[in-house]
Formats: C-alpha cells, sequence, structure tokens
C-alpha cells in the first residue's frame, strides 16, 4: 500500500486554519501529482468558533475523506487541543503553538510547541500570516511535501502585493520547524 | 503547473462539467449546500457571453430555465431540498412539455430545512416522484469529483437526447469536500447538441410530432417557426387536447422514451465485484466508504465488493439482479432510511438476503459502520 498521510488542522475561526489546509492539499495534487482529499465541518460557525479540518494526502486513491486517527495534528487553541490529542496516531507528530496552547495532557506522540505566533507578530507585525507559517513550520518538521510546492500553491492564491509578506512568514515558520526535524 | 489540473470542490466540479458540456444559462436561488454551484457560474457565464439570473425563489429559477431552454440555450439550476421541493411543479412542465433542462440537487437532510449544513441522501425518491402524475425521470449521481464532472456532462446530453429534465442528485460531502480534477481535453467526452428542426420559416412546423427515431426536433422559441407550449396534454402542434387517444398516446410517450433506454441511460461501476460474495450497494459520497471498506477487506482476502450506482433513474433493476445474482448478502449502503434498498430488493430473486446499512444523523457513514453489520450479516459478530 502506497504512503498515506493522514492530517488534523485545528483551531478557531478566523486563524486560517481552513486556507491552510486548503493550501497544503492544492499543493501535493497540482504541483506534485499526487492524491489528497481536504474536507471540514460546515456549521454556523465563523470567527471565533473552533474550526476543523481533514486532509489526506497519497500516491493512491483515496475514497473515505475523513481521518479519523491523524498521523498529524495541528492544535492552535487550547480547546483544539483537548478535543483531537486524544485521537492522535500513536508515534504521530503533534504540532502547537506556545503562544495559545498550553500541553498538558501525555499523548503517545512527538509533541512539538512552537513559538509562531510570536514570530509572527515580532517579525512581521501581521496575525494575518500566521497560518503560513504554521505551515512552514509543518514543511519545516517533516517531510510531506517540498517547501517549493507549497510556496507555489501559495503564489497562485494570495494577491501579489501580500506575497513577499507571505513567503516571509513560510520561511520563518520553515526555520522554526526544521530545528525538530527528525 | 498544468492548468488541466485542479484541486476543488465537488460543487466546483460539477460548474465545470457544465461549461465543457455547453451550459449557457443558469438561474437559480443560492441553498447550502449547493450554494458554490451558483456562485461559480455567476463568474464564469458572464465571461462568456452566457446569462446567470439571481431570481426570487427557486419555483421562478425552475421556470427561467424552461422559458430559457425553449430559446435554443443549454440550461441548469441548482439547489438542495427545500428548493427541490419548491421546484417539483415546474419539473413536471418540463416532462410534460418535454423541455431538457438540468437541476442539480446537493442533497442536505430532510424533511423540511432539516439539516442544512450536513449530508443526507434523502432526496432519492422525491427526484422520482416529486412532481404529480405518471412520468419518467433521469436521475444521476457521483462519488468523486471525475465523476460528479462527466454525469454533469452525461446530464446535460440526456436532457438534450431524451427532451427531459435529467436531475443531479449529489450530496453535501460530495459539494464541499476538495479533491483533484482533471479536465478532459475539447473532444475527449461527447457534446449532444440541440436537435433543430429542418423545417424552414414559413413551413408549418409541428413541435411535437416525432421523426422516425421518436426524437422531437426543436425550433428556438421566438425564432422562425410560431407554435404552442402548455403542460395540459397536448396534439402534434401543441395545442390543448383531452382527446382519449392523444392522451394516451403522450402519456406512454413520456414514460417510454426514458424506461425503454434504461441500458443506454445506466452508469455504474464495479469495485472489487469479481467473484464476491457479499455485495455493498451504493452511490454518492456512501460509495466511498464502501469502496473503502471493500479495497481494504479484498487485501485481507474477504471476498467483498461494490457495485456502484451512477445512474439511480430509471432504476437499473436488471443490472443489479444480474449482478447480485450470485452473492451470499446485500447491504445497500446510503444514508437514507432505505430508499434505494426497496429498489435493490424488488430486483434480486433473493430479496431476503437483501439488508440496508445506513446513517441518518447528518455524519457520512463511515467504513466501521458498514463492516459492523456486514460482521453481523455474516455471523462473525461486532
Amino acid at each position: 500500500m502506497s504512503e498515506r498521510i493522514r492530517m488534523v488542522f485545528s483551531g478557531s475561526g478566523g486563524q486560517g486554519v481552513i486556507t491552510a489546509a486548503i493550501i497544503l492539499a492544492e499543493a501535493a495534487v497540482i504541483y506534485e501529482g499526487k492524491n489528497a482529499t481536504q474536507s471540514q465541518s460546515y456549521g454556523a460557525a465563523a470567527r471565533g468558533g473552533s474550526t476543523r479540518s481533514d486532509i489526506i494526502i497519497s500516491d493512491g486513491e483515496i475514497n473515505f475523506p475523513e481521518v479519523t486517527q491523524p498521523n498529524i495534528l495541528v492544535c492552535l487553541t487550547e480547546e483544539a487541543y483537548t478535543t483531537y490529542s486524544p485521537i492522535i496516531r500513536p508515534g504521530g507528530t503533534l504540532l502547537t503553538d506556545s503562544r495559545f496552547v498550553q500541553i498538558t495532557r501525555k499523548v503517545d506522540a512527538r509533541q512539538v510547541e512552537l513559538p509562531m505566533y510570536e514570530t509572527v507578530m515580532e517579525k512581521i507585525g501581521k496575525p494575518v500570516v500566521f497560518n503560513i507559517c504554521v505551515l512552514g513550520a509543518l514543511l519545516g518538521l517533516t517531510e510531506i511535501l517540498k517547501p517549493e510546492s507549497v510556496m507555489a500553491a501559495i503564489a497562485d492564491r494570495v494577491p501579489k502585493d501580500f506575497l513577499t509578506m507571505n513567503n516571509r512568514a513560510f520561511d520563518l515558520g520553515l526555520v522554526l520547524g526544521a530545528q525538530f526535524r527528525k | 503547473m498544468n492548468k488541466k489540473v485542479r484541486f476543488l470542490q465537488g460543487n466546483e466540479a460539477c460548474v465545470e462539467g457544465a461549461i465543457y458540456a455547453g451550459v449557457d444559462f443558469f438561474a437559480g436561488y443560492p441553498i447550502t449546500p449547493s450554494t458554490e454551484i451558483a456562485e461559480r457560474l455567476s463568474e464564469y457565464l458572464p465571461q462568456r457571453g452566457g446569462k446567470f439570473i439571481q431570481m426570487e425563489d427557486e419555483i421562478a429559477s425552475m421556470c427561467a430555465i424552461i422559458g430559457a431552454s425553449l430559446t435554443g440555450k443549454k440550461v441548469m439550476t441548482a439547489t438542495s431540498g427545500p428548493g427541490f421541493s419548491l421546484k417539483q411543479e415546474a419539473i413536471g412542465y418540463a416532462c410534460m412539455a418535454e423541455i431538457p433542462c438540468v437541476i442539480a440537487n446537493v442533497q442536505r437532510g430532510g424533511p423540511s430545512t432539516g439539516n442544512p449544513t450536513h449530508v443526507s441522501q434523502g432526496d432519492i425518491n422525491q427526484a422520482r416522484w416529486g412532481t404529480h402524475g405518471d412520468h419518467s425521470i433521469i436521475a444521476l449521481t457521483a462519488s468523486n469529483h471525475q465523476d460528479v464532472f462527466k454525469m454533469t456532462v452525461d446530464a446535460f446530453n440526456m436532457a438534450e437526447t431524451y427532451r427531459t429534465p435529467v436531475i443531479l442528485l449529489f450530496d453535501e460531502v460530495i459539494g464541499h469536500m476538495r479533491e483533484k480534477l482533471v479536465i478532459p481535453e475539447e473532444g475527449e467526452l461527447e457534446i449532444v447538441d440541440r436537435l433543430r428542426t429542418s423545417v424552414p420559416k414559413d413551413v408549418d412546423y409541428h413541435p411535437y410530432l416525432p421523426r422516425e427515431d421518436g426524437r422531437l426536433p426543436m425550433s428556438d422559441f421566438g425564432g422562425e417557426h410560431r407554435y404552442n407550449v402548455t403542460g395540459l396534454f397536448h396534439d402534434m402542434w401543441g395545442f390543448p387536447s383531452n382527446n382519449p387517444k392523444i392522451v394516451n398516446e403522450l402519456l406512454r410517450h413520456l414514460v417510454d422514451k426514458i424506461d425503454n433506454n434504461v441500458q443506454a441511460i445506466t452508469r455504474y461501476k464495479e469495485h472489487c465485484l469479481e467473484g464476491a460474495e457479499y455485495i455493498l450497494v451504493s452511490y454518492g459520497s456512501s460509495a466511498r466508504s464502501a469502496i473503502h471498506l471493500a479495497q481494504n477487506r479484498r487485501n485481507k482476502g474477504e471476498k467483498i465488493g461494490v457495485l456502484e450506482l451512477q445512474s439511480l433513474w430509471p432504476f437499473p433493476t436488471e443490472l443489479v439482479r444480474e449482478k447480485c445474482a450470485r452473492a451470499k448478502a446485500v447491504l445497500v449502503v446510503e444514508m437514507n432510511m432505505g430508499q434505494v434498498l426497496t429498489q435493490v430488493k424488488a430486483a434480486v430473486d433473493n430479496p431476503d438476503r437483501v439488508f440496508l446499512a445506513n446513517r441518518i444523523d447528518g455524519k457520512l457513514i463511515t467504513p466501521s459502520d458498514i463492516k459492523r453489520l456486514l460482521r453481523v450479516i455474516q455471523g462473525r459478530g461486532v
């Protein structure tokens, strides 16, 4: 069976969790010729509500699009962390932001806590690119896709005037994540 | 970057299919979870010389596409449960007046306003019998974006071929999920264009006089010929009639033109079906869970296969009977109280061996849900 990466991105509405999930899955399909699905729970929740997006990336066919046990879990709020950390696949990777999440639970996973929000605010000063920094960190930490593929997908989605800022956020994330690469 | 490879929502894949098929006109009233179809077409259609109209409600939208189709345009609308209910009267009119049109229903939980943001497959029977009176209808569905594209193209083709409304029965999971779509090259898929009359201007044109092959060539309304269109039973001129012979012949024609072509209309896929002892019959997003389970169990040596239906109406009775003939048991996997189950039971020789694996709580049925039921049927316990 071909390699299959199952991911859950979680946080609160307005953090760009869904956008980050779409960019990552799109990069896999468009720039690396893989298959990917991205889905999310729809509800009345928007800014401030809790959000979750499931992403599966695979060289093979993907049928059931939901993730029950993620290899990679990203939690950007305390609530998301409490809700989803128990479902991580044993030996998986759990990425949290140190500003928003206090790690309390002991889970059978590699827990990586990074100051992504603080770094973005300190070096760029715009919280809008926080999600792109998270993507950078994830790509620094793991080898899901080539960073160039994700950067190309970002360039497709982001207005030209904001591209430099987004690339910078992505690079900051990459450096943060790379320190913990296995 | 390959422009033909896209990563998009099922609703957007439907739009891409409609554009490929040559859609000229869309009228609709946005409703979750179908809104992206209207949204994307509101952008595309004006760019390519087409028309997009957001109407005051769903009934008006249905009436608008009927009118536009008569003038020679390829038309569609999109909705979900509550809107689909409202469109029914005009769908009946399109059946009676034989007007090609495509209606996408991205299913959500019902009845009434129900469960707007969650998945359901509860409108299967409504697609068949939502409008009153004897008639036949075509309804297509799909479980992935490549097939959403293809079924949308087929829907436009069948609407033209049979001069009938064609229903696209998608669901919330397919509509909102994003995955890959490879847009076929021009000419790769067949496109059926409007069959127009060869009767010249100023010569009598009979709008409802079939050719030898049974097809009815159309004349763009408001163009070269004057003719009548009505929801009443009508003669070859399109004028109302209650002559028993005319009523009898027209009703038979409306049913036969579709039911006699069930083989040509049938669309399906087989997954691990060869030598399967247990067959899962499914469609739409629930088929994804069924296929997931079948492939998984096949790797472990279990003989489980999936018959994925892509055309639900006219129901492919013969196909289901033939494919399920040697199965120890058949499990119909759907997200309703057994709407396709009834059809499958009626199709097979041994209906007592047909079971329902369903979920109706707004969540996508999972491979584990199906596996649990299958184990019980197999006598292996949960």
